[in-house]
């Protein structure tokens, strides 16, 4: 894999911020966009990108973010839409190659997917790795964590 | 006509009364459920207490058989999606949606999406309002796409008194009807302009400041 992308990362709360630090340490341009500057403190002190503060759902703050160069985009904040929306901008508009958005309704998932949007779902992963745990049953998983 | 209708405020409360007045049907989608008790209560509405961006909600709604979606919430990425889940998972014929910054028109038409900005219509509104005295009246139709503007010769107009095929108009530009006496003409050629007539414009944005100066001669 690459480690030198220009990669723009949308919401900077637990999961941006932990995304953000390690793709930075891993040598890539990040540039994390929250609209709460306060959610910068997640990021560790060797994170070595920039920062925008402003509200991603507008053009202008995703214009200064340098989306036109971007190779990468996630969208990581707490609300479907505002992922979703951004995630089409980058796609349609500003052409970003590998676009990715995280969306916690699994039901909003499919009609992106006929969109073109590329999506995770954490509830639908978190079911299923619970899932999984239940068919392994109490025996598997004490084993695994012996 | 049934349309739905997502947001609230008075932005929403003067539209659905507007529609219902016509004979519309209309179903309101609101979040707050205050302001739905509220609006049930003030307007002959249906209203849905729920997140319109929530295929669900939409459905619940009666999302399948309108003819319309409108999307005024002031987020503008709820907007879209609600337009967008409106005609990709319900097919309604048009979805219409609100954006509040203005850059996202543009954004929701390349993304497929009708978008207006008030900011846009109440701008142009505005600055051509104030840019012209003799101007009674202008109306923008078709999303702000065309003009139709009332406006009064006065004697120091460089029409008044020319006949009609000697004034050289932009291209997309018309003069619909002419009001003398308060009688109106739908002008031809051969038709004289005089001082006192009332004109109904049709004008496109580009060319409306143009062609209002060849009509008063003020060099604004």
């Amino acid at each position: 894999m690459k480690h030198d992308r220009y990669i723009v990362i949308v919401g900077c709360g637990r999961v941006g911020s932990q995304l953000a630090n390690q793709l930075s340490r891993e040598g890539n341009s990040v540039v994390v966009i929250d609209r709460d500057e306060g959610t910068f403190n997640n990021l560790s002190s060797d994170f070595s990108g920039f920062r925008v503060d402003g509200d991603a759902a507008h053009l202008a703050v995703l214009q200064d973010a340098g989306l036109k160069k971007a190779e990468v985009l996630i969208a990581t904040t707490h609300e479907d839409n505002v992922n979703l929306m951004v995630a089409q901008v980058a796609h349609r508009i500003f052409r970003v190659p590998h676009v990715l958005a995280r969306v916690f309704d699994p039901r909003r998932e499919e009609v992106y997917a006929q969109l073109g949007i590329k999506t995770i779902c954490p509830t639908s992963v978190a079911v299923g790795i619970f899932l999984r745990a239940v068919a392994d049953g109490p025996a598997a998983r004490q084993g695994e964590l012996s | 006509m049934k349309v739905l209708i997502v947001g609230g405020g008075k932005p929403l409360y003067f539209l659905c009364r507007n529609f219902t007045a016509k004979g519309y049907e209309v179903v309101i989608i609101n979040r707050n459920k205050n302001e739905c008790v509220q609006l049930a209560r003030q307007l002959r509405a249906v209203v849905v207490c729920g997140d319109g961006s929530d295929a669900q909600v939409l459905k619940e709604a009666g999302a399948l058989g309108a003819d319309a979606v409108l999307a005024i919430t002031p987020n503008d990425q709820d907007n879209l999606i609600i337009c967008q889940l409106a005609s990709l998972k319900f097919g309604v014929p048009r979805a219409v949606a609100l954006a509040n910054d203005p850059d996202n028109a543009e954004v929701f038409e390349k993304l497929g999406v009708s978008a207006f900005s008030t900011t846009h219509i109440v701008g142009s509104l505005i600055e051509q309002r104030a840019s012209l005295e003799q101007i009674i009246n202008l109306l923008p139709v078709g999303e702000g796409l065309v003009n139709v503007t009332e406006i009064v010769l006065d004697a120091g107009s460089p029409v008044a008194g020319k006949v009609l095929k000697d004034i050289d108009l932009p291209d997309n530009a018309l003069i619909a009807v002419v009001i003398r006496d308060n009688q109106p003409i739908v002008p031809r050629g051969a038709n004289d302009l005089r001082a006192g007539d009332r004109l109904v414009l049709i004008t496109l944005p580009e060319n409306h400041g143009t062609v209002l100066k060849s009509f008063t001669g003020e060099s604004r």
